[in-house]
This record gives C-alpha cells, sequence and structure tokens, in this order.
C-alpha cells in the first residue's frame, strides 16, 4: 500500500491543475506515529504533503458532509462506502464528488501495536508488509497484518465501491472470515451476563462524543444527547445516560453502519463502541441481505416497505 | 524543607500509615492504562506509569460533581430549598502526580480562587490535598512540558517530590503540607540531593519536542485572531471533548439540575468549547457556531488570552494528553509553533 502515494499524488495534480476539483481530502504524515491528519490540499504543492500508508485509518467521508466545492477524495474501501451513504442521504451530490479509490489492506490499530511494546513508540516505518517500530531502547518489526484493526480483519469491502479513479489494482476480497465471531460470544450470554458486560464496557465513558463526531453517519444538525429545550438525556457521569447515549446512537446507524471502526479509532478510552453497531450490522445482513453502502441505487432496508419484511408487525 | 530517603520497603508501611490520617489516592491500572483511583486499604499507587489518561483533575475537580440538592416535596417542610451536598474535605493525598499535573494546579487556580469571587467546590477540594508528586525519569515522547513554563523535576505546585532513584526513593518536602505527610509516615530518614541532579538532566535531555511563544507573546490577539492558517488547523479536527476533558488546565464545565421524583440535585458537569452548545444562546445565535472558530477558541484561550491574562505563561503544562488522544491528531505543539512561527505583516 506504501507504493501507492505516487499515484495519488499525480492523479491529484492532474485534478486540481485542470480545475475539475476546488480541493482534494488526504492525509498528511502525523506528528506521531501511527496516525496521520486528514488535510486539504488546494494546490499542487499542497499534494507534496499527502502520504498514504496503513496509518490513514479516520474515514474521510466525515468531512464531506454539507460541504458545496468541488471535491476529489481519497477513498478506502470503507470510505467509499460511506460516500455511497453520504449521496444516498443527499449529504453531497455525486456530480461534486471525484473519487481517487484505493483499494486497502487493512488500517493499524494502534492499540495492538502499543500491547507489543513496554516502552514509548517513537518511530514507525512501513515497508511493504511490515512494520519497523522503534523507541528509546528497542526496534522490533512486525507483519502490519498482525496488527490491523479488527474491523479491518473481517472486512469484506476491501476495495472502492465507487471511484472514478483507482490508484491500484484492486486487491483480493477475503474470503472464509467469521464477520461476527464477536456478536456471536455477546448473543450468547443470558442477560445477567450482558449487563456485567456492557456495565464494565462503558465504565471508562468520559462522554467526549469522540465516536459519534468522528462517525460518518453521525451528522444530525442537533443530536439527541444535544437537545436543550427539553433537555432529552442528562449530562452526567450516570452510567444509565452513559448507556443511553450509546444504544441509541448505535440504533440510529442501524442499516447504515459500514463497520469502518471510526467510533473505536477514535476513542480516548479504548472503548469497542463498534460491538454494538456491528450487532445491528448482523442483523440487517441476516435480515434483509443487506450491507450498507454498496450502491448508490437501492434504498436502505429501515427506509423501505417491502412486502417480504421479515418481521409481521409492519405487514 | 527536609529531603528524606524512604527505602521501598519502607513506602509500603509508610503508605499503610498514612491510611490513618489521610484518604489515598494514587495511579491504578485500568485495562491498558491507569487513572487516579481512591486506593483501597492495603493498596498501594501503582507506579509503573508514564502518565494517567486523565489529569488530577478528575480528582480535584471530578467529571460529575453534585453541588446541592433539594426535595420537590411539598410535603417536606425544605422543599425548594436548595441545601448544600455533603461532602468528605478530611485530609487527602494524591501520590503519583506527575510535575506537569501539579503545575496544573498553579495555572487552574486563579479561575476559581480570585478577589472577587471563590469557588469553594474546587478549593476545599484543592486545601484538603496533599500533592505527592512523582518526578518523570522517563518522559514520554509526546512531552514538551520543559518548553511549557514545567519540567520532569518540576515542584511548582506539589507539597512532595518524591525521585524513584531505582533502589530507593528521595522524597523533597516542598512545602510544610509536605513536610507534615513525611512525618505521618515515619519517612524520616534524612537524604540528600546530591544525584538528583543527574536524573534530573537526563530526564530534561529525553524531552526532544519543545513549543516557543516569544512572537505570540508581542503580537496582539487581533494580529493570531485573523492570521490566515486556523483553516488548515481546524481542518481536521471533528469538535469532539477529547482534548479538553484530558486537559489538566482545561476547566469549563456546565451546571445542570436533575431531579429523579421528588428530589433532585444541582450538579456540575465538565463541559468543552469543542462543543457547539457550549456556546448556544437562549435566542439560538451561536457567536462561535463554526469549527474554526471553535478551534481557534481552544488555541487562543490556553496559548494567547491566559498568556495576556495572567503573566504567568501559557495555560498548558506539556503533558502531551492531547497530542496522544486526539483522533485527528491535532498536535498543540504544531499549532503553537504555527502560532508563534507565522510572518505576521
Amino acid at each position: 500500500m506504501i507504493g501507492y502515494i505516487d499515484k495519488i499524488k499525480e492523479i491529484s495534480k492532474g485534478l486540481l491543475e485542470e480545475k475539475k476539483v476546488d480541493m482534494i481530502i488526504g492525509f498528511r504524515k502525523g506528528t506521531v506515529p501511527m496516525i496521520n491528519e486528514p488535510c486539504v490540499a488546494k494546490t499542487s504543492a499542497d499534494v507534496d504533503n499527502f502520504v498514504w500508508d496503513s496509518s490513514c485509518g479516520i474515514n474521510l467521508a466525515n468531512y464531506l458532509t454539507g460541504r458545496k466545492e468541488k471535491i476529489g477524495i481519497i477513498a478506502k474501501g470503507c470510505d467509499s462506502r460511506n460516500i455511497v451513504n453520504h449521496i444516498i442521504e443527499n449529504k453531497i451530490n455525486r456530480e461534486q464528488l471525484t473519487i481517487i479509490g484505493v483499494p486497502c489492506k487493512g488500517m493499524v490499530d494502534r492499540s495492538k501495536v502499543k500491547a507489543l511494546v513496554s516502552s514509548d513508540i517513537e518511530e514507525v516505518i512501513e515497508k511493504e508488509d511490515t512494520m519497523v517500530i522503534s523507541g528509546a531502547d528497542f526496534e522490533k518489526t512486525v507483519k502490519t497484518s498482525d496488527v490491523i484493526s479488527k474491523n479491518c480483519t473481517i472486512c469484506m469491502h476491501r476495495n472502492p465501491v465507487i471511484f472514478d479513479e483507482l490508484v491500484a489494482e484492486e486487491v483480493d476480497e477475503q474470503k472464509d472470515v467469521n464477520r461476527y465471531e464477536d456478536i456471536d460470544k455477546i448473543e450468547a450470554m443470558d442477560s445477567g451476563e450482558k449487563w456485567n458486560y456492557f456495565e464494565d464496557m462503558f465504565k471508562s465513558c468520559i462522554r467526549c462524543y469522540a465516536c459519534r463526531n468522528a462517525c460518518p453517519l453521525c451528522y444530525c444538525p442537533t443530536c439527541f444527547v444535544d437537545e436543550s429545550k427539553p433537555q432529552w438525556v442528562g449530562k452526567s457521569q450516570d452510567p444509565i445516560d452513559i448507556w443511553t447515549f450509546h444504544f441509541l446512537r448505535a440504533y440510529h446507524c442501524a442499516g447504515r453502519c459500514t463497520d469502518c471502526g471510526a467510533c473505536v479509532r477514535a476513542c480516548p478510552m479504548d472503548i469497542d463502541v463498534r460491538l454494538l453497531t456491528k450487532k445491528l450490522e448482523k442483523d440487517c445482513f441476516e435480515m434483509f441481505n443487506w450491507e450498507a453502502g454498496l450502491s448508490i441505487d437501492k434504498r436502505p432496508p429501515l427506509d423501505v416497505f417491502n412486502a417480504d419484511d421479515p418481521d409481521g408487525f409492519i405487514k | 524543607m527536609k529531603v528524606i530517603k524512604i527505602d521501598k520497603q519502607d513506602f509500603t508501611s509508610g503508605i499503610e500509615k498514612l491510611a490513618d490520617s489521610y484518604r489515598l489516592f494514587g495511579p491504578v491500572k485500568e485495562k491498558e492504562s491507569y487513572a487516579f483511583q481512591k486506593l483501597e486499604k492495603g493498596q498501594l499507587p501503582d507506579f509503573n506509569f508514564k502518565n494517567t489518561r486523565l489529569s488530577i483533575k478528575s480528582v480535584i475537580n471530578p467529571q460529575s460533581e453534585v453541588m446541592f440538592e433539594y426535595s420537590l416535596d411539598e410535603k417536606q417542610t425544605d422543599h425548594h430549598v436548595m441545601k448544600e451536598a455533603k461532602k468528605d474535605y478530611s485530609p487527602r493525598a494524591i501520590f503519583g502526580v506527575r510535575p506537569c499535573d501539579g503545575k496544573s494546579m498553579v495555572l487552574v487556580k486563579p479561575n476559581f480562587d480570585t478577589l472577587e469571587y471563590k469557588d469553594n467546590y474546587w478549593l476545599d477540594s484543592y486545601n484538603c490535598t496533599t500533592f505527592v508528586g512523582l518526578a518523570c525519569n522517563d518522559p514520554c515522547s509526546t512531552c514538551f512540558c520543559t518548553s511549557a513554563g514545567s519540567g520532569p523535576f518540576d515542584e511548582t505546585g506539589l507539597d512532595v517530590l518524591l525521585i524513584d532513584m531505582d533502589d530507593y526513593y528521595i522524597a523533597k518536602a516542598v512545602t510544610s503540607k509536605g513536610e507534615a505527610l513525611l512525618s505521618a509516615a515515619s519517612w524520616d530518614t534524612a537524604g540528600t540531593l546530591d544525584d538528583v541532579e543527574d536524573k534530573k538532566s537526563k530526564a530534561e535531555k529525553k524531552i526532544k519536542t519543545s513549543v516557543s511563544i516569544d512572537n505570540i507573546k508581542d503580537r496582539s490577539i487581533n494580529e493570531i485572531h485573523q492570521a490566515s492558517f486556523w483553516e488548515d488547523i481546524a481542518f481536521s479536527c471533528i469538535n469532539c471533548g477529547t482534548c479538553t476533558y484530558v486537559c489538566p488546565t482545561c476547566w469549563c464545565f456546565d451546571i445542570q439540575d436533575e431531579n429523579s421524583g421528588k428530589s433532585g440535585v444541582r450538579m456540575r458537569n465538565w463541559d468543552s468549547c469543542m462543543f457547539p452548545l457550549f456556546t448556544m444562546h437562549g435566542t439560538g445565535h451561536n457567536p462561535r457556531g463554526e469549527k474554526t472558530q471553535r478551534v481557534r477558541q481552544r488555541f487562543m484561550h490556553k496559548l494567547k488570552y491566559y498568556l495576556d491574562k495572567y503573566d504567568q505563561g501559557i495555560q498548558c503544562v506539556g503533558c502531551g494528553r492531547c497530542i496522544q488522544s486526539c483522533p485527528v491528531n491535532i498536535d498543540i505543539r504544531r499549532v503553537c509553533n504555527i502560532m508563534n512561527d507565522y510572518n505576521y505583516e
């Protein structure tokens, strides 16, 4: 994947020079290892700052919401699916976009890498399939595929589903992965175990709303937790209010979540928030044979009436 | 002030003794990170941490704090009367306070303790606390305390500074409160600071990044406010509250009444200038409705307004927590240096 950058720059410069777009959304090198920063390029000189490697996990579709410009955007498989969502939900027009598709082999999970070493990681140098991580008193080489995020390990759409340019040949899609292993485990719990599991999971939540704000689906002008006239949800560290936020947010993502992992990646407290949306993603897959964001021509299951709906109440 | 040598086995017995006269707090491992928590009987602070994810703000000025209690039951004689919530302000000691967090107390105090107003919740919580610092022999790669007015061995804001000398601790009393704690623990073997200076300079050398503020100081607020870099800095921001919540010097809160049946509490909760709701007026007008305005506000407050208003440096101790936790890699070191190095006309 690290070889993509030259092609990304070439395409980006071409689009800007030919004035096909006003700006391109991509990544510049992060100031700390394993996280690159989303940025905008408006000139060829800006494009020179673009980078591409396994630290480009942030979902760039989140930066498209409501924009009016003509935009070039660099899109992994998951970003492209969220772009599809955005188009379906009228958050951006297809005509505004030039999508620079990037086949993806998964993005790194910083926590996984940090857990492999006992001291501070100061530098990560990415090679084709490995990463050399180093600090003051160590150097270690890890296989990139061993440290990618959980959602990437079970991703079924690594190639962009919609694009205008593709920076490299498509990668093989993964087969024979157990997509719902984590969910199956929770489903097998009795209600007491589930209670304990989720109670423990959300104990460290500080309600910074990074999960919500990193999510391309969460673009409501006023989120239900921010309603103040009247107020819907308490603002304190009361666990009931914390859970209300997380559970309701997850339900708002039903049939829309692409399991891009933006929420987990954003969480400063390492809460595995995507387990909630993954359950709903599973339900949508099993009940409606639906995977979000694959086509701009199909309506999501929760906004259409279908006479074959698996639930009796709706007929 | 006393300098005491504490053998590591005496450290444990001292902590046990202190539990009789202090409520003890310290870093505790929670899954993969560390948090300040109340130590249970016999529990020791875990010093195998680089820094805690949340600062001691989480203890001194907790995220949710009840201020008043009231009843709405008209059968009660004191219904609809706000009554001060009972709190435990008996002596408390926090162990493992990194020098950056100690310094942060000095920076936030002027907000809660002014000539006109005293915030008793903060002040009572602060005054009952003895801050037992732990010098950083091994700072993080994101630390820049030495250029933010602090340092890995800074004593500012602490009552005692502990220095881990591998086989033993050197405890340097900084205040009389600190001396009292050392006595209460029966730590009374005189020590020397002979080898401390070496440790200190080694630690300082490990801090490789820095910020500069000379030019920020000299520029007018308007010049910096209207500079052209803000849009680029703010682009990636998702306006979550992470930076403000992990920051030891962010002090903003929001007051809420919460009822349950016929009783209720008035409480305060951390708030964040990154949230649009923070500045939303009752009219619906929002003076900081755009994210660039909010991002600018945060950095201007920390790096310019505070600097000008209090004349004690920037409102940042260089702990690097926001750098480590920001979901989109907005790095205050980068922002500060852009503000400082910009070619103002």
